[in-house]
């Protein structure tokens, strides 16, 4: 019996440092969003009913919409694979400083706010903004042109959200593929467009499919860029559930679409596990296909091998042609112009348009307008005299400290208990983890809405905390996890043996050594709960603003220079913060 | 030596188990040693030297059994608290401290005074001849020096029982056979307990008091390097340490000596002593440096007939190989002294050993 119970204990132990982080995810995740799925089912006399769903098929409108979502997400996924390959390419397979820069440039707009980001592309492609003022000015345009409010506005926008996350998980996955296997192909007697092509591409394409699947997720469940840049065509299925919170809230209705989009997510997930594997969003890299032996994806596979090996010939003779015309080039081939070029342009895409928020900021003019008018702090003085705007900054920062400490003490344990623990079911307890980031914002928020209502935590600090850890919790057990990677147990256990207690050992040894990872955990914690909005959005109101729900609800009113002057602040803080984690794990001794 | 058998052992393993999932990693040990006694731990990988090591320290706890340390329990007791040091085959020195923060780590968990650390660390970095790389980081040093900062960070707060695991892997030969000069005199300057893992014969066999011979996840034969290696009790150990001349044989009589028939037309005897009776089919070992090349005339309590294959010198010592009647190799190896005897291969030969040079093994129960 004691044995028993020992051996029990002995199972337990390497999951105790998850507790938790399980715990508070079955508390502020899981229960809301299965009591919000259970809510759809529910009439107003709480029977059971299907009359919400029944709405949603009743007319043509939401049918329309989940295409509209789905047209405008895979759009978007399109374009941000297209675009951002180049670059992750370009990124993994350079080296030195160089790489580092560019990461960063990518990292940047990776943590600055969509909301921000949105503002810019207002000022880009407004009637009177940069795009248009160029136009004229060169005499290509008499007229100002509507370049925005439309498809290819919210298509931008999306894309420019986007593509980030796209880069920095197909940059994941590259940086597994052995550089020297390329190198072999070409000792074999392959062109170097074919060593690509017949090599890299087909290794590096599930994390193209990671990459696409994130973004595609994520890009179902959006609402800021399509209310801010688009027009009614552009309404997105997130759009109805805010609608139908914000104007009636309707509860079950709101519900049945969130399960729509619960829907749509999941049955993107059950084709990508089908085809490539959900090992391929860690990074780890399986070749496609490896141990499914169905008959779809087998046949799938050789497809896409024939298709890979046809679009390497088509760039041997093109390359081939290219060199009857102008000499041979260099080992490097395609790499030392056109990728390149191509990054660089990406890179500025990226990069950039947050900028121009920071001279229309000083702009005299009451518009978002460009060239800005004259010079004028007064949205800076209207900014900072106003009471409103300066408690949510002052919440926006002490609930993003208050969310970054709970996440890396809750995040610590867990990250532990999963580098260290040989522990039956790791996987599903890490895909439970990063569960979160994978499903749509925008319906974690409206269960904890609903949830947070019933015990009052709607409105308060610790409501939002608890709503923005469950999305910094993930960030900081991934980059935790990493250092701890290369952490040597032995350490530890070197330091019991000298006379340190498991307590002191952690604090003397471990902690100084995993410091760069704990450090960095924090900061992205905290930018992320610094500009998050969509839980904000449900969760914090009336007095207990924070910053983005304010400058939120500032844009549906009016888009004033205020904004630019609270993006410009914003832009600083982030950039200080990220450079500031940077420049920490550059410096942190490689083991 | 003879009053060692009374006192009370420094450490005691009784029953001690570790299993991972299904696989027995440790089988039931006991071992027990006693105080400034060298044991050293020495096996095939895999054999379970290091879940031993782990045991002991407290690293990871066994399924069953306990320890003692000092004549109480300590299978519960913390790491932290059971006084024993450990070198770690790696090392394991603090990276982000110096030489001198490494070496003084244990003291400071002591709450040692300053002046007291300062006197001990910087003693102790004299006793492993590297006084002055104190301030560096462990980094900088080389892969010797490092082993010394992990050995002077082991001794310095002069713990009673001391572990090591394989802490000479990573160094080249030279710089081994010097270390291991080095941890004797440490072990004798500080009186201390060592525990010792190895899987170099050679190390063992200079170093130890005592080897303890694992195999399997068990102890094969426990014993001084002598006896194991004069007196193995299975084909194993006679294998693992040395070069061993083996082949299967009869009882035939136990009266004054033990006689013994043999597959190749000749019958050996052996020293009473081995707990054997007639009839018993029993495995016969015979170490190289007894079996003598024997003259014409020349004669030796046991001779066996054998082909000769050929004569090798290296060094000081020379090796000659033979083939018996019924197909076993057997090597015999003498000093290197003069010209030596000239046979050409295919001639025929005989060997001849001493009676106290047959070693018999009861073939292993199986298991
Ligand atoms: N944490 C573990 N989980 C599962 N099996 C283990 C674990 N640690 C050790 N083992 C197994 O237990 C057996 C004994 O391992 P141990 O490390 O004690 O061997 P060793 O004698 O130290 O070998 P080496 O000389 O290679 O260091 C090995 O077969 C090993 O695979
Ligand atoms: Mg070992």
């Amino acid at each position: 019996m004691r044995a028993a119970l020992a051996r029990l204990a002995t199972g337990v132990r390497p999951h105790l440092g998850l507790g938790p982080a399980l715990l508070l995810l079955a508390i502020v995740f899981l229960i809301p969003v299965v009591h919000l799925l259970q809510l759809s089912f529910l009439d107003s006399a709480k029977g059971f009913s299907l009359e919400h769903y029944l709405r949603l098929f009743q007319t043509s409108l939401y049918v329309k919409i989940l295409a509209n979502t789905f047209k405008i997400a895979g759009l978007t996924t399109a374009l941000c694979l297209i675009c951002g390959y180049p670059i992750a390419y370009f990124i993994a397979t350079s080296a030195g400083r160089g790489k580092a820069f560019l990461v960063l440039l990518v990292l940047m707009p990776f943590w600055t706010s969509v909301l921000v980001r949105s503002f810019a592309w207002i000022v880009i492609l407004g009637r009177h903004g940069l795009l248009n003022q160029m136009l004229t000015a060169a005499g290509i345009t008499d007229a100002p042109l509507d370049l925005i409010y439309n498809l290819g506005s919210v298509l931008v926008g999306m894309t420019h959200a986007l593509m980030p996350l796209a880069i920095l998980t197909m940059l994941a996955a590259m940086q597994n593929i052995d550089a020297n296997l390329s190198q072999a192909a070409g000792t074999l007697g392959a062109r170097p467009s074919q060593a690509f092509w017949r090599i890299y591409f087909p290794l590096s394409l599930p994390g193209v499919a990671a990459g696409g699947l994130l973004v595609f997720i994520t890009a179902v469940g959006f609402f800021i860029t399509p209310i801010l840049l688009g027009s009614p065509q552009e309404t997105m299925l997130a759009q109805i559930i805010v609608i139908q919170i914000d104007e009636m809230l309707n509860w079950g209705f709101a519900g049945a679409v969130a399960v729509l989009l619960l829907i749509a997510s999941i049955a993107v997930f059950y084709v990508f596990d089908r085809v490539v594997g959900m090992s391929a969003l860690t990074g780890d890299m399986a070749p496609a296909g490896a141990g499914k032996q169905g008959f779809l994806s087998r046949a799938g596979s050789r497809l896409g091998y024939a298709l890979i090996a046809g679009l390497g010939w088509v760039c041997d003779y093109l390359g081939s042609g290219w060199d009857r015309i102008f000499g041979t080039r260099g080992p490097h081939g395609g790499r030392r112009y056109g990728v390149p070029i191509a990054a660089i342009l990406v890179v500025l895409f990226l990069a950039l348009p947050s900028f121009v928020l920071v001279p229309v900021s000083f702009s005299g003019s009451s518009f978002f307008q460009w060239p800005p008018v004259g010079f004028s702090l007064k949205w800076y003085d209207a900014f900072f005299s106003s009471p409103i705007w300066r408690s949510a900054m002052i919440r926006s920062v002490y609930v993003g400290l208050a969310t970054a400490v709970l996440s890396v003490a809750i995040g610590i344990p867990a990250a532990f208990a999963l580098s260290r623990g040989r522990m039956v079911g790791k996987t599903a307890l890490m895909a439970f983890i990063l569960m979160p980031l994978v499903m749509p914002h925008i319906i974690v928020a409206l269960a904890l809405f609903y949830s947070f209502s019933k015990i009052g935590l709607v409105g308060t600090s610790l409501g939002l905390v608890l709503g923005h850890t469950i999305f910094s919790l993930p960030y900081a057990i991934v980059t935790i996890l990493a250092v701890l990677k290369n952490y040597d147990i032995r350490l530890d256990q070197a330091a019991w043996t000298l006379g340190a207690s498991r307590l002191v050992a952690f604090r003397r040894i471990t902690l100084p050594l995993i410091s760069a990872g704990v450090i960095t955990a924090f900061l992205f914690s905290f930018v992320k709960s610094f500009d998050e909005l969509t839980v904000a959005l449900f969760i914090s109101g009336g007095v207990a603003t924070t910053l983005p729900r304010q400058m939120w609800a500032e844009a549906l009113l009016n888009v004033t220079p205020t904004l630019a002057a609270v993006s410009t602040l914003i832009l600083i803080l982030v950039t200080v913060v990220i450079l500031a984690g940077e420049y920490i794990r550059s410096r942190q001794p490689s083991s | 030596m003879q009053d060692r058998d009374h006192r009370q052992p420094k450490l005691e393993l009784r029953g001690v188990s570790k299993r991972y999932g299904d696989f027995a990693a440790l089988k039931r040990t006991d071992l027990s040693v006693s105080a400034g006694e060298f044991v050293t731990l020495l096996g095939p990988s895999g054999s379970g030297k290091t879940t031993l090591l782990t045991i002991v320290a407290g690293l990871s706890a066994s399924n069953t059994g306990e320890i003692w340390i000092d004549g109480a329990e300590a299978t519960n007791q913390p790491v932290h608290k059971r006084d024993i040091g450990m070198v770690f085959q790696n090392y394991a020195l603090f990276p982000h401290l110096s030489v001198f923060e490494n070496v003084a780590f244990p003291l400071r968990m002591r709450r040692t005074p300053e002046s007291e650390i300062k006197r001990k660390v910087n003693r102790m970095l004299e006793v492993v001849h590297l006084p002055h790389v104190g301030d560096r980081l462990t980094r900088e040093l080389s892969g010797g020096q490092q082993q010394r900062i992990a050995l002077a960070r082991c001794a310095v707060y002069e713990p009673s029982i001391i572990l090591m695991d394989e802490p000479l892997g990573a160094l080249d030969k030279k710089l081994r056979d010097q270390m291991q000069v080095e941890i004797k005199r440490l072990h004798t300057e500080l009186g201390a307990t060592i525990l010792y893992v190895t899987h170099d014969q050679e190390e063992a066999m200079a170093m130890s008091d005592r080897i303890c011979l694992m195999n399997r996840g068990g102890i094969e034969q426990l014993g001084t390097p002598q006896e194991l290696y004069f007196r193995p009790t299975s084909k194993f150990a006679a294998d693992f340490l040395g070069t061993s001349n083996l082949f299967g044989a009869k009882v035939e009589g136990v009266g004054e000596t033990i006689d013994l028939s043999t597959g190749f037309h000749a019958s050996i005897s052996a020293l009473r002593g081995a707990d054997v009776g007639p009839g018993e089919e029993v495995d016969v070992m015979v170490r190289p440096e007894h079996l003598r090349l024997l003259k014409d005339g020349e004669t030796a309590d046991n001779v066996v007939p054998a082909t000769f294959e050929g004569t090798m010198i290296t060094g000081s010592v020379t090796r000659h190989w033979a083939r018996l009647d019924d197909g076993t190799t057997i090597v015999a190896l003498s000093l290197t002294t003069g010209p030596t005897l000239s046979f050409q291969p295919g001639e025929a030969v005989r060997f001849g050993w001493p009676k106290d040079g047959t070693v018999l093994i009861r073939p292993a129960r199986e298991g």
